[in-house]
């Protein structure tokens, strides 16, 4: 059956109008406003990508609708062409049927006849297309061709004749052929006709009669498939809605579905984040025995964990706190009577025996190193436990530095050193004053301890946001992988030193810690017999973070 | 109460009796007997009459049955703490209350000041730095010559010890009156704060600013109409303060 593929496609795309009629009204739109629409197009590409990385039920939603869509549109067609294809295979067949019918009358009348002439042959072929062949109605169900059959060779010959404006052209010529071939069966072909103008595919059945002295003519039917056309545009209106319909409920089962599973995990993301944020009481509600109410008791049994862990955290440090600030106040009291007292006796060591009296001296002198390791100790468990806090101005750090050496003044006479300090212009920054103060105190004065009586220097530089100060003496130095352990509590440089000052151990530590509160850095470098250097850097403005020092921690180091 | 009676009384007498010159009463509020002695020993030694009250709930009785010239004030105490005490004895008197605290925090330090301390000593302390706070509180002319000053729209008798805005009698605690005169003395020049810690607290090294910040604000709460927007009192940004124009 050669005609099969040909009414296959015409019934394949008759959804097409319907689609390209679609596409002009998007285009209609489109030409209102090209460029709105097109920037209207790009954000809702980008919200749709954005939801679809976000969120978990609009891409489980999503999809469901595409694959249902696939599905759907998959069986449809394939519903829709078995449908089509039986249609035709019907038509088919009842038009062969009533073709082979029509074509016994037909030469039934022809054998009866006794006419002869031309004329009288014309009349009765007229009448027999008019009465026997062509159905009555202003929409027939089949036209007939009537023409000369190929090899035909007889004198008598009869007009053409047509029903419905149908003529020779309508049939085509392999069609004709076959028929000439072998005129005593039926051909079918099924091909496209123009009836009122529209392109119609038919089914053709052609084949020959006999008529008395005009030989052997062509008998077309031709039956147009116009209602089975009407049939399948039904059924793929029917189809499509149905698809559509199918798809959307699929969505919003998708949807209910997912919805069930991601809001208790959207939930759990909200109170995990509220835990996050301290709210160490949020609890996820669970009920029942299903996976999700598993994933609450799980995540309920974790907080209560952490709050537990936290809780237990807390109390610790806040055990801790309350020790140091008990410490505080215990230790000072007594403190404060020794101390009194043991001025009391200082002040009149003058009437003692020497013993006595050079006592009394020690005594004094312990205690202003007794009080001083008590308050760097107070000092370092105020950094531990958290409660140190900068107090910030801006200020000038060549005055604090000034401030500095001048408290410093009579330790580097008595160690017959100076101390020099170079700056060029302002080195302001945000700082807390006091800790800044106490980190430079406690380099300089270990600078002239170390120095061996030869020339500290002090360098300041402001540059990209950071300031910098350089601490240098020219004294025993630092051995290697001491530079790091200066900075350890109580830790000594040479224990086999004699101790000639009463530092405590811990002012380096502490100028670490006050120096680390500032966002800046606090680094040691030095070489035996050639002396040591301190660089404190800190950032210009509070908060900032530092990337480099404006000056040189090593000689070597470019800054 | 029962302490300071049977404690005090006696020292007291031993101290008057004992021929020394009676420059002032201290009482001291403090709940560590043997800190509470020294400080009787360290202060008899320069001359003062003290008596001593252990807890925060006798402090009050015993301060009204002294009559002290200066009372030094433990922060922590049984009983009522020290700050409430402090804030007692301020609501009815003047007299100058230095508090002996054992932190340095800010907020600790403000706290006190703030009920109503004019100084503060912090443990452990020399006993030279609380003579020099005792005397420094102390010390008072009072047979200063008869001077009177004009601030803003405050009329100052020194030697009377007294404050009028026309009629009106303004309640100043001697520390208040003191930072005011100081003031009001050279109304031309700005008093950077160390400068007034000198003059009204006297401190000769760098002592803490935030006394000043905090009296300040007291006295402007007392003396201007509007102490947000200070007339008589006013900041000099960066610098100090300096008497507002007349």
């Amino acid at each position: 059956m050669s005609g099969t593929p040909t009414a296959t496609t015409g019934a394949g795309t008759s959804p097409s109008p319907t689609l390209s009629g679609h596409v002009r009204h998007i285009g209609g739109r489109a030409m209102l406003g090209l460029r709105a629409a097109g920037r209207g197009v790009v954000s809702a590409a980008r919200w749709l990508l954005r939801t679809w990385r976000r969120s978990l039920q609009f891409r489980v939603v999503s999809t469901t609708v595409v694959l249902g869509l696939v599905v759907v549109s998959l069986l449809g067609s394939y519903l829709y062409s078995e449908i089509a294809d039986g249609l035709r295979r019907d038509r088919v067949a009842t038009s062969e049927y009533e073709a082979r019918t029509l074509t016994a009358q037909a030469q039934e009348r022809w054998d009866n006849t006794t006419a002869t002439t031309v004329q009288e042959l014309n009349i009765i072929a007229l009448d027999l297309m008019r009465s026997t062949l062509t159905p009555a109605g202003p929409q027939p169900s089949r036209y007939v061709v009537m023409i000369r059959g190929a090899k035909n060779t007889s004198p008598t010959v009869l007009d053409p004749l047509g029903s419905g404006g149908l003529g020779l052209a309508s049939v085509s010529q392999e069609l004709r052929q076959a028929v000439a071939a072998d005129p005593s069966r039926q051909q079918t072909v099924v091909n496209d006709v123009l009836v009122d103008g529209a392109q119609v595919p038919a089914v053709f059945v052609g084949s020959g009669v006999e008529v008395p002295t005009a030989g052997r003519y062509d008998l077309y039917f031709i039956y147009p498939m116009t209602q089975e056309l009407r049939t399948m545009s039904l059924i793929s209106t029917a189809f499509t809605l149905a698809g559509l319909i199918l798809t959307v409920l699929l969505g919003a089962v998708a949807w209910v579905v997912t919805k069930q599973v991601v809001s208790p995990v959207r939930r759990a993301a909200e109170v995990a984040e509220r835990l996050a944020s301290g709210k160490l009481n949020e609890r996820m509600p669970a009920r029942g025995e299903d996976d999700l109410a598993l994933l609450g008791t799980s995540f309920n049994a974790m907080a209560d964990s952490l709050q537990a862990q936290i809780r237990q955290l807390e109390g610790l440090s806040r055990v801790q706190q309350r020790f140091v600030s008990d410490v505080s106040h215990e230790l000072r009291t007594p403190l404060t009577t020794i101390r009194m007292a043991g001025d009391l006796i200082y002040d009149a060591r003058a009437d003692f025996e020497p013993v006595m009296s050079r006592s009394a001296e020690l005594l004094q002198g312990e205690l202003d190193r007794f009080e001083s390791l008590l308050s760097d100790l107070l000092e370092i468990s105020r950094f531990d436990a958290g409660a140190a806090a900068l107090e910030l101005d801006r200020v000038d750090l060549r005055d604090t530095v000034a401030e500095v050496v001048a408290a410093a003044r009579p330790l580097a006479e008595r160690r017959g050193s100076t101390v020099q300090v170079l700056a060029r212009g302002p080195i302001e920054a945000e700082v807390d004053e006091r800790r800044v103060e106490r980190i430079l105190r406690n380099l300089v004065v270990n600078a002239i301890e170390h120095g061996d009586g030869k020339p500290v220097t002090i360098r300041l530089r402001a540059e990209d946001g950071a300031v910098a100060i350089v601490v240098e003496d020219h004294g025993v130095g630092l051995r290697a992988g001491e530079a790091s352990m200066v900075f350890t509590r109580f830790w000594r440089a040479d224990p086999a030193r004699a101790r000639t000052t009463g530092g405590t151990g811990l002012g380096l530590a502490i100028a670490l810690e006050d120096a680390r509160l500032h966002h800046g850095w606090l680094q040691a470098w030095g070489e035996p017999g050639v002396g040591s250097r301190f660089r404190l850097t800190l950032p210009q403005e509070a908060g900032h973070s530092l990337t480099s020092s404006p000056l040189a921690l090593s000689p070597g180091e470019r800054p | 109460m029962d302490h300071w009676r049977s404690d005090s009384a006696p020292v007291c007498r031993v101290a008057t009796e004992g021929g020394l010159t009676v420059k002032g009463r201290v009482l001291v509020v403090d709940d560590d007997l043997a800190l509470s002695e020294m400080l009787g020993i360290v202060l008899r030694n320069e001359g003062l009459e003290v008596s001593h009250v252990a807890d925060g709930s006798g402090a009050l009785a015993a301060f009204r049955e002294t009559r002290p010239d200066l009372v030094l004030l433990d922060v922590m105490l049984p009983g009522i703490d020290g700050l409430e005490v402090c804030r007692r004895i301020r609501a009815e008197s003047g007299v100058p209350i230095v508090m002996l605290t054992a932190r340095t925090d800010t907020i600790d330090v403000v706290v006190g000041l703030e009920s109503g301390a004019d100084d503060y000593v912090v443990k452990p302390f020399k006993p030279q730095e609380l003579i020099a706070r005792v005397r420094a509180r102390l010390r008072r002319d009072n047979d200063a010559e008869p001077e009177r000053l004009t601030i803003g729209d405050l009329a100052v008798d020194v030697a009377g010890h007294s404050v009028k805005r026309g009629e009106e009698s303004l309640n100043l605690t001697p520390l208040e009156f003191d930072l005011l005169v100081a003031l009001a003395r050279k109304p031309w020049q700005v008093f950077t704060r160390e400068v007034l810690l000198e003059q009204v607290w006297g401190y000769r090294h760098a002592g803490d600013t935030r006394l000043v910040n905090v009296h300040v604000q007291r006295l402007r709460s007392k003396i201007e109409k509007d102490p947000e927007r200070p007339e008589i009192v006013v900041t000099v940004r960066g610098v100090g303060y300096r008497a507002g124009p007349a």
